[in-house]
C-alpha cells in the first residue's frame, strides 16, 4: 500500500507518495533526488546515511520515510546556501578531512549537530560525538582535527 | 611565483562537490534504470540440483530472471584468470553465474531484473534453489591436507606451488647458510584474514542504444573493465566506453575485473534494451568480494653474534579462497617484500596457495606486504630478543647502505621484473624513527611497550600509464589519464603537475580520470602507482605541449622559444616585459580554423592576418591544437620506504591495548602534496591497526561468515585510532621525470609487526599472530602464568 507524505527537506515542503517499507535514505535519494546521502551499510552501523530530523542526527537507513511524515529533514544538500560552503563544511575542506568523500555527507551532519550542541568541544568530546560514523580512508585524524577548526569558524561567525 | 605548485600542500580540487552531496557515486546515477539483485548461495559448498523460479513470477515489477542456462556461450563462461603465472598450475575462475557447483558463501545463483531493488529482491526471496550441500574446507591446514576438495580437478586443493631462492655472496643456499650459523631460530607467524571493506561496494550501471554500450563501473580499472566487458559481450572495443564515477573507496578490492556483474548486468541492459543498474549492499560486499591478509608462515633464520642475518628459510601457506581470479600476486608480494629494508645472506623463499570454501583472496591495500613485514621483522625482534641486544641495533647491522643503490635483492617482482632497490637511506630514517619517538628515552615499565617496524614498497608498478593534456583557446588546461581515483586525490595532484610545468593557474587545470571516453591506454589505480606512473606521463606530456606553445609563440613573438617562459598562463619573453601572448590565444594560433564562433576564433580564421603562403596552414608533421599526449612506463618498480613505531599500554586486568603514540617516518621520494600524502599515511595506519587489533573474517567450520556485518566485524571507529605523528625523508626516485614514489599503501604495511614488537615489549609475551584481541592477550597472558 503507497503512502502520501510530507517531508519538509530542507526547508523546502516535498510531497512523495511511499510503501510503508521504503526506507527514508532510499526516498531521499531515489525518490527525491538527494543523493548527498549515502548508503554504506543499511544496517545503522556505518553512519554515513545519516541525516537531521528536526535537528538531530539519526540513520535514515533505519528510519522508514512514512514515520517522519511532516517532519524537518535536513541533508548534506541542505548544510550550506546553493554555491556556499558551511564552517563545517569549509573545516573539512582545510583540514583535509575527507578522501573518497563517501562518509564526508554523515560526518557533516553529525558535526553540524555536536557543533551546535557543544561549540567548544574537548578532544574528547569530538572523539565521542564523531564514534558512530565510519571512515575507512582518513584515519579519523584530519576529521577531529577539522571538528575543532569548525568549531573556530563558528566562533567567528557569531 | 603562483604556478610552481609541485611540494606545496595545496588543498583538495574534488572537495567543494563531496561536501556539499554533489559527488556522483555509481548508486547516484541512473534514477530510472531497473534494478538488478542477486540469489546468492547459502552454502559454502553444494551441488545445484534444481532452481525454481514458479513462486517469483508475480512480483510486480519483475522484468527478468537469469540462471547460468540463460546465458550466451561467451557470457556463461568462466571468469578470466587475470594475471596468469606459471606457478599458478590449476587456477580456477568463477562462472558469472554459478553452473552446477557452488564454492563458497555469496556465490551469484540467479540474477533478477525488476523496476527496482525493492522488488529484485522480492523476487529473489521467492527463488527456490534446491542444493545439495557438500562438505566445504575451510582453513589453510584444513585444505592442506586434501581429504575434501574444493575443485574437482584439483588435487590437494593445491592451486599454486612457488619457490624462489637467492645465493648468499659466497654461493651458499639459504638452508646450508642457516646450517653453518652461529645461532638459529625457528617459528611460526600468522596473519589473519582481512578485507578492503570500502565504505561504497561495488556496482555497476548499464546503457545500450543500439549500437554503443556505455558501462559505469565503481572500479579501479575502467580501461581493463572495458575491454573484459568487449571480450565478454564480443562488442567492437570501440562501441564500449567505460567510466568510473566518483569512487566510495577501493584499496585493491575494485581493481578485480571483471566481477560477474560487470559482465551480467551490461549484458542484461543489452538484452532487454533497457538502463540496468546494480549496487552491492554491505552483506554483498562481505560474502561475494574479495578477502585478504589471510596465511600461516614457517620461517628459520640463521644469525651471527651481531644479529646479522646469514640465512632466511620462509615456507607459507596462502589461502587462495575458492578462486584465483586475481592469480597470485599476494603470496609473489610477500615472498618478494619480505626482505624489506635488508641484506640478507641467503633467502629460500616456498609457497604453496589452496582452494578453500571461502570467498577470493585478491590483494587488499598493502597487498601481501603486511604478512611479509610482520615475518621480516618478527625475525628482526626475534634475534635481538634472543641476543638481548636492542631491536634497532639488529635491524641496522641487516640495513642496505645508503651507498648501495641501486641494490639488487636478485629476485623476481610481482611485476615479473627485477627486484632491484633504486634509492633510500635507511640509517638516515631509523636516525629519524628513534627521535620521533624518543627511543632511546623511553623507559619500560610493567604494562607499557615500545615497538619498530621497517618495510619497503615497490611502488609504481607499470607496464606504463598515459596522459592527455590539451589547452583550449579560453587558456584552460584539460589534463586526463585513464587510471581511476577513489580518494587519493588525483584531481588535485595531477593538477599540481600540471600548473607547475605549464605555468599556468591551478585553477584553470581541470583532470579527468577514469574515463575511457577520454583517454582509453591505461592499466589502473594500484600497488601505489598512480602518483609514479600518471604523474609522470601527465609531465611528459604537458612538456610536449609546452615545447609546441613555445614554438608558436616564438613565431607569434619573434623570439628565440629558448628565450620564453610561461607564468600564470603567459608566454613572454625573459626579461623583457611587454612581449606576450596568453596560452589561449596560443591555442587559438595552433589550430587554424575555417569558421568563427566565438572573438578567439575569429583570429584564427583564413582572413584574419598575416599568413606565410609558402607552407599550409597546418606544417607537415604538426598537428592542429594546443595538446599533448606521452606516456611513461617505468624500467620497474620504483621502491619507498618507511618505519613505523609506537608507544602501547596494556590493561593488567582487561588485556585491553590502547596505542598511547604512533610515529611515522616516511619516504617516498619527492612529494608531490605533503597534506594528502600524510591523509594517505593516517588511512593507512589505521587499516593497519585494524587489522592489528579488531578485524578478522571469522568463517565457522561449515564456511558461513559468522561476522559478515559492521555490527561484527570491528572496522574502527575514530575511539580506536591513534594520533599519528609523521615525518618525511625524501630519497627522489632516479626512475621518473618528478623523482616520486607511491605512498598508497605505505600506512597499513608494518602496523601489525609495529603493535606485535610493541605488546611483545609490554608483555614479555611472544606475540605470533594477528590480530591480537583482549581476550587472545589474556589467554596468552594465563598460558605463561601456567607455565
Amino acid at each position: 500500500m503507497e503512502h502520501e507524505i510530507t517531508l519538509v527537506v530542507n526547508g523546502t515542503a516535498r510531497r512523495v507518495t511511499v510503501p510503508a517499507r521504503r526506507l527514508l535514505s532510499d526516498c531521499l535519494r531515489h525518490d527525491l533526488g538527494l543523493t548527498g546521502t549515502h548508503v554504506g551499510c543499511e544496517h545503522g552501523v556505518c553512519g554515513c546515511c545519516t541525516v537531521l530530523l528536526d535537528g538531530e542526527p539519526v540513520r535514515s537507513c533505519l528510519t522508514f520515510a512514512v514515520t517522519v511524515d511532516g517532519r524537518d529533514i535536513t541533508t548534506v544538500e541542505g548544510l550550506a546556501p546553493a554555491g556556499g560552503l558551511s564552517a563545517v563544511q569549509r573545516a573539512f575542506a582545510e583540514c583535509h578531512a575527507l578522501q573518497c568523500g563517501f562518509c564526508t555527507p554523515g560526518f557533516l551532519c553529525t558535526v553540524t549537530a555536536l557543533l551546535r550542541d557543544n561549540p567548544a568541544p574537548t578532544d574528547e568530546e569530538v572523539l565521542e560525538g564523531l564514534s558512530g560514523n565510519l571512515c575507512r580512508c582518513t584515519g579519523y585524524q584530519n576529521i577531529a582535527k577539522a571538528v575543532h577548526r569548525a568549531a573556530e569558524l563558528l566562533a567567528e561567525e557569531s | 611565483m603562483t604556478t610552481k605548485l609541485f611540494g606545496e600542500p595545496v588543498r583538495r580540487r574534488e572537495d567543494p562537490r563531496l561536501l556539499t552531496g554533489q559527488g556522483r557515486y555509481l548508486d547516484d546515477l541512473g534514477r530510472d534504470a531497473l534494478a538488478a539483485a542477486f540469489v546468492r548461495s547459502p552454502h559454502a559448498h553444494a551441488r545445484i540440483r534444481d532452481i525454481d523460479v514458479t513462486r517469483a513470477l508475480d512480483v510486480p515489477g519483475l522484468v527478468a530472471i537469469y540462471t547460468w542456462e540463460d546465458l550466451p556461450e561467451r557470457v556463461a563462461r568462466p571468469l578470466p584468470l587475470l594475471i596468469p603465472h606459471p606457478a599458478l598450475t590449476h587456477g580456477r575462475t568463477a562462472y558469472p553465474l554459478a553452473r552446477e557447483i557452488v564454492r563458497h558463501v555469496g556465490e551469484a545463483v540467479v540474477m533478477v531484473v525488476a523496476a527496482d531493488r525493492y522488488a529484485a529482491e522480492d523476487a529473489c526471496g521467492l527463488i527456490d534453489v534446491d542444493y545439495e550441500p557438500l562438505k566445504a574446507v575451510v582453513g589453510l591446514e584444513e585444505a592442506v591436507q586434501g581429504a575434501q576438495l574444493v575443485h574437482e580437478d584439483v588435487p590437494g586443493n593445491l592451486g599454486t606451488h612457488f619457490v624462489q631462492e637467492v645465493a648468499g655472496l659466497d654461493g651458499r643456499g639459504a638452508r646450508e647458510a642457516i646450517e653453518a650459523a652461529p645461532h638459529t631460530l625457528a617459528f611460526r607467524l600468522d596473519i589473519e584474514r582481512s578485507a578492503s571493506t570500502p565504505l561504497e561496494g561495488r556496482g555497476v550501471y548499464a546503457r545500450w542504444d543500439g549500437r554503443d554500450l556505455r558501462v559505469y563501473s565503481s572500479t579501479q580499472t575502467s580501461s581493463s573493465v572495458r575491454m573484459a566487458v568487449a571480450a565478454a559481450l564480443q562488442l567492437p572495443l570501440t562501441q564500449v566506453e567505460v567510466i568510473a564515477p566518483d569512487v566510495g573507496g577501493g584499496f585493491g578490492v575494485k581493481i578485480v575485473h571483471p566481477w560477474p556483474e560487470e559482465v551480467l548486468v551490461p549484458w542484461a541492459a543489452m538484452t532487454l534494451g533497457r538502463e540496468v543498474k546494480w549496487a552491492e549492499d554491505r552483506r554483498e560486499h562481505f560474502i561475494s568480494s574479495a578477502h585478504e591478509r589471510g596465511q600461516v608462515h614457517y620461517v628459520r633464520v640463521g644469525f651471527d653474534d651481531d644479529g646479522r642475518v646469514l640465512g632466511l628459510d620462509v615456507t607459507f601457506l596462502h589461502d587462495h579462497g575458492a578462486y584465483t581470479h586475481y592469480g597470485i600476486i599476494v603470496p609473489i608480494i610477500t615472498s618478494t617484500q619480505l626482505l624489506g629494508p635488508y641484506k640478507i645472506g641467503a633467502y629460500r623463499v616456498e609457497f604453496s596457495a589452496v582452494y578453500t570454501n571461502t570467498v577470493q583472496v585478491t590483494p587488499y591495500r598493502g597487498a601481501g606486504r603486511p604478512q611479509g613485514a610482520f615475518c621480516m621483522e618478527r625475525t628482526m625482534d626475534k634475534i635481538a630478543r634472543y641476543l638481548g641486544k636492542d631491536r634497532t641495533v639488529v635491524r641496522e647491522v641487516n640495513f642496505i647502505g645508503p651507498d648501495e643503490f641501486p641494490y639488487d635483492q636478485r629476485m623476481i617482482f610481482q611485476d615479473g621484473r627485477p627486484l632491484i632497490y633504486d634509492s633510500g637511506n635507511y640509517p638516515e630514517m631509523l636516525r629519524m624513527i628513534k627521535e620521533l619517538i624518543g627511543w632511546d628515552e623511553h623507559v619500560g615499565r610493567p604494562g607499557t611497550g615500545i615497538g619498530i617496524g621497517c618495510y619497503v614498497e615497490g611502488t609504481g608498478v607499470g607496464p606504463y600509464e598515459g596522459g592527455h593534456v590539451q589547452i583550449t583557446s579560453d587558456g584552460r588546461v584539460h589534463v586526463s589519464t585513464g587510471l581511476t581515483s577513489q580518494g587519493q586525490g588525483h584531481e588535485t595532484v595531477f593538477a599540481q603537475i600540471a600548473a607547475t610545468e605549464l605555468g599556468v593557474p591551478i585553477e584553470r587545470v581541470s583532470v579527468v580520470t577514469g574515463d575511457t571516453r577520454r583517454f582509453g591506454y591505461a592499466v589502473g589505480t594500484f600497488a601505489s602507482r598512480a602518483a609514479v606512473v600518471s604523474g609522470s606521463a601527465i609531465a611528459l606530456a604537458c612538456r610536449k605541449v609546452r615545447e609546441k606553445a613555445l614554438r608558436i609563440a616564438g613565431d607569434a613573438l619573434e623570439a628565440d622559444p629558448a628565450d620564453l617562459e610561461i607564468e600564470d598562463g603567459v608566454v613572454r619573453v625573459a626579461g623583457a616585459p611587454g612581449a606576450t601572448i596568453p596560452l589561449g590565444t596560443v591555442a587559438v594560433l595552433a589550430n587554424p580554423l575555417r569558421y568563427a564562433f566565438d572573438e578567439e576564433a575569429t583570429r584564427a580564421t583564413p582572413f584574419a592576418g598575416a599568413a606565410d603562403f609558402d607552407r599550409p596552414p597546418v606544417a607537415e608533421g604538426d598537428e592542429p591544437g594546443l595538446e599533448g599526449r606521452d606516456f611513461y612506463s617505468p624500467i620497474r618498480s620504483t621502491f619507498a620506504a618507511g618505519m613505523h613505531a609506537a608507544i602501547v599500554e596494556t590493561d593488567p586486568d582487561t588485556a585491553e591495548i590502547r596505542v598511547v603514540r604512533y610515529a611515522v617516518v616516511h619516504d617516498c621520494g619527492k612529494l608531490i602534496n605533503p597534506m594528502l600524502v600524510e591523509g594517505q599515511i593516517h588511512g593507512g595506519v589505521a587499516q593497519g591497526i585494524g587489522g592489528a587489533l579488531y578485524e578478522r573474517m571469522v568463517y565457522d567450520a561449515h564456511g558461513q561468515l559468522v561476522n559478515a556485518s559492521f555490527m561484527d566485524f570491528l572496522m574502527p571507529y575514530a575511539t580506536e585510532i591513534p594520533h599519528v605523528e609523521t615525518a618525511h625523508l625524501e630519497t627522489p626516485s632516479p626512475l621518473n621525470p618528478l623523482g616520486v614514489k607511491g605512498a598508497g599503501e605505505a600506512g597499513v604495511i608494518p602496523v601489525a609487526a609495529v603493535i606485535a614488537s610493541a605488546v611483545e615489549d609490554a608483555e614479555g609475551i611472544e606475540i605470533d599472530r594477528m590480530p591480537l584481541s583482549p581476550s587472545e592477550l589474556f589467554d596468552l597472558r594465563t598460558a605463561r602464568d601456567m607455565k
